[in-house]
């Protein structure tokens, strides 16, 4: 690394391994539910196992992203970080907020409205401590040397996403007005300001691995974020097929919800072609792993297995369904999951010195998580495919195509468990790098040969 | 070939014309389309009542309601016309876990003046215009 603060990285990525684990356990909790295994029903009924999967998986990936902001921003302003201990008590702010958050989960302490069940108090909290970060970012970028595309993309992203959170704190008497209104928010986030986001660590990550020129690597950038916004915006649309809206919506956003895996495609194709023309001599090459994995992923569960259900004649049948489940499994690890761990491959032997990159627990660690949610997507999609055929389209009662649906799960809980077990790899060599220290500072130059 | 500069105004620009032609859609809807598919003119306080229950107690958590939701119990938005406001009290109001072939439901033992609250949200809701959702089974005639 070359500034100090750039340390406070390491604390916002190790938030995000503790949280991820306690994502997949609460995941587990859920499988075993479905199952008939519900023993611990009294204390974490299904609803709460489900909020508590569901914004673990929000918070652990923000805190990525913002561990990521915190290491990219200075390097790329060329400047220590705007004010250091603003971005610890940020972070710590964050995870008290989070913790609390889950803890009130088990209490009926919530908001039923999917993936933002966080009660309107913490809301605010959440506001305030999202302001926070935004103003050491941005005060780190004005009082900056240089200010690149790269850290521009990012910010703008960062700051979007923060605004994007208010629509979904009003409250709407009509039901099916806050559903419209929450998918501004959740939709708007992943489909829209959070890719600019992954374009911008890509685009960082891209440019120190590969060793293209910026210019290239940042012109393309431009390209593909313009892509996902003029095919995400409108295809908010699909949310709005079946739940109170105009017909309308199912023309529009038919059409722009097919174009959405372009942008991926983009994504994909620019991160193999920089690679191709790139020198290859970085020696991390796990980090290399991660990020061409993130947009080849990406690609498949966010683009294509998107596609494979938002054209409205197949929604009609899928909307509700694990059909959902599989891609949003897909969607999120290949676009946000591993991202935030490509960025955290490269940035710890920069943090803590070590370089123990390139090792076979990291390589282990990435081949069996990717089989592991590959094997877990097509369970998701064959209990998928069961339950449209026989609730959707046979008419058969819901329970008792519940209980056709068991086998799938079984073959779920084990492909989870061979994506936990490379999550948990991951996370041992995680903590094998140690703590970040001042020493690693300067030594970034040694790591990178090209 | 492609400048930066001409990549940087297609993605200002083409952010910018499809941000409009989302705002003006949403405002069409949200001003003119929900209130009519929602038949808003029906949203009693004892809906809103309802309403507010099931965001208080996260009954999308477990269920899906237009199709929104989670999927470890059955879609609502019809349930009224299912099972009838009998049948929806006695489980609203039920002190024991209602649990159709073992599947537990928690036992929120709602008073009454809730439990008609959240029936009345869900007699509303059944009554959306939800643009042909949820469809009647296709294949169900041909297994006779």
């Amino acid at each position: 690394m070359k500034y100090k603060s750039q340390k406070v990285a390491y604390w916002a990525f190790a938030l995000s391994m503790l949280l991820i684990i306690l994502q997949i356990t609460y995941g587990f909790i859920q499988a075993f539910a479905h199952l008939g295994y519900d023993g611990l029903h009294e204390w974490i009924p299904f609803n709460t196992s489900m909020a508590v999967h569901k914004n673990l998986l929000v918070v652990w990936i923000l805190s990525g992203f913002m561990g990521a902001a915190y290491y990219i921003i200075p390097d790329e302003s060329d400047n220590e970080l705007y004010k250091p201990i603003l971005a610890y008590i940020q972070l710590g702010a964050l995870a008290v907020v989070g913790v609390i958050a889950v803890v009130g989960f088990h209490f009926n302490w919530w908001e039923g409205r999917k993936f933002l069940e966080i009660p309107r108090e913490l809301d605010f909290l959440v506001v305030v401590d999202v302001l926070l970060f935004l103003f050491v970012i941005l005060m780190t970028l004005w009082k900056g040397k240089q200010r690149t595309t790269t850290a521009m993309i990012l910010s703008v992203g960062l700051l979007a996403a923060a605004l994007l959170y208010l629509p979904g704190m009003i409250w709407f008497d009509n039901h099916a007005l806050d559903s419209f209104f929450r998918w501004w928010v959740v939709h708007l986030w992943v489909e829209g300001v959070w890719e600019l986001i992954m374009g911008g660590i890509l685009a960082y990550l891209l440019i120190k691995l590969t060793g293209v020129d910026r210019e290239v690597i940042e012109k393309w950038l431009y390209v593909i974020v313009g892509l996902t916004f003029l095919s995400g915006i409108l295809g908010t649309g699909h949310h709005y097929y079946f739940t109170g809206a105009p017909s309308y919506w199912l023309i529009v956003g038919g059409i722009f919800s097919a174009l959405e895996p372009l942008a991926f495609m983009g994504m994909a194709l620019f991160a193999i072609n920089m690679y191709n023309k790139g020198e290859k001599r970085h020696p991390n090459k796990v980090a290399v792993k991660w990020t061409l994995g993130t947009a080849i992923v990406s690609f498949a569960g966010a683009g294509l297995l998107g596609l494979a259900h938002t054209i409205p004649q197949v929604n009609l049948y899928t909307h509700g369904t694990f059909v959902t489940a599989m891609h949003g499994h897909l969607a999120f690890w290949g676009a946000y999951g591993m991202i935030v761990f490509a960025i955290i491959t490269y940035v710890m032997p920069n943090v803590t010195g070590r370089k123990i990159y390139n090792n076979a627990l990291g390589n282990y660690a990435f081949w069996i998580s990717l089989i592991g949610m590959l094997g877990m997507v097509t369970a998701f999609g064959a209990m998928g495919v069961a339950q449209v055929t026989l609730e959707r389209r046979l008419g058969l009662d819901f329970m008792t195509v519940q209980q056709e649906l068991h086998s799938h799960f079984w073959v779920l809980v084990i492909t989870a468990s061979i994506f936990t077990t490379g999550i948990l790899l991951y996370v041992w060599n995680f903590m094998k790098y140690g703590l970040p220290t001042d020493e690693a500072i300067g030594m970034e130059d040694e790591f990178k040969t090209i | 070939m492609l400048s930066k500069k001409q990549a940087l105004l297609f993605f200002l620009g083409g952010t910018l014309l499809f941000s409009i032609i989302f705002i003006v859609m949403s405002i069409d809807t949200v001003s003119r389309g929900i209130p009519a598919h929602t038949h808003e003119e029906n949203m009693t306080a004892q809906v809103i009542h309802g309403r507010v229950l099931w965001d208080e107690n996260n009954c999308m958590g477990c269920h899906t309601l237009m199709g929104e939701g989670a999927y470890y119990a059955p879609e609502l938005t019809k349930v009224y016309d299912r099972l009838g406001p009998d049948v929806m009290k006695a489980i609203l109001t039920s002190k024991v876990p209602w649990a159709p072939n073992g599947r537990k439901m928690v036992a929120y033992g709602f008073s009454n003046e809730d439990a008609e609250g959240l029936i009345a949200f869900l007699k509303w809701t059944g009554e959306i215009d939800l643009n042909g959702y949820p469809a009647t089974p296709p294949l169900k005639n041909k297994l006779k």
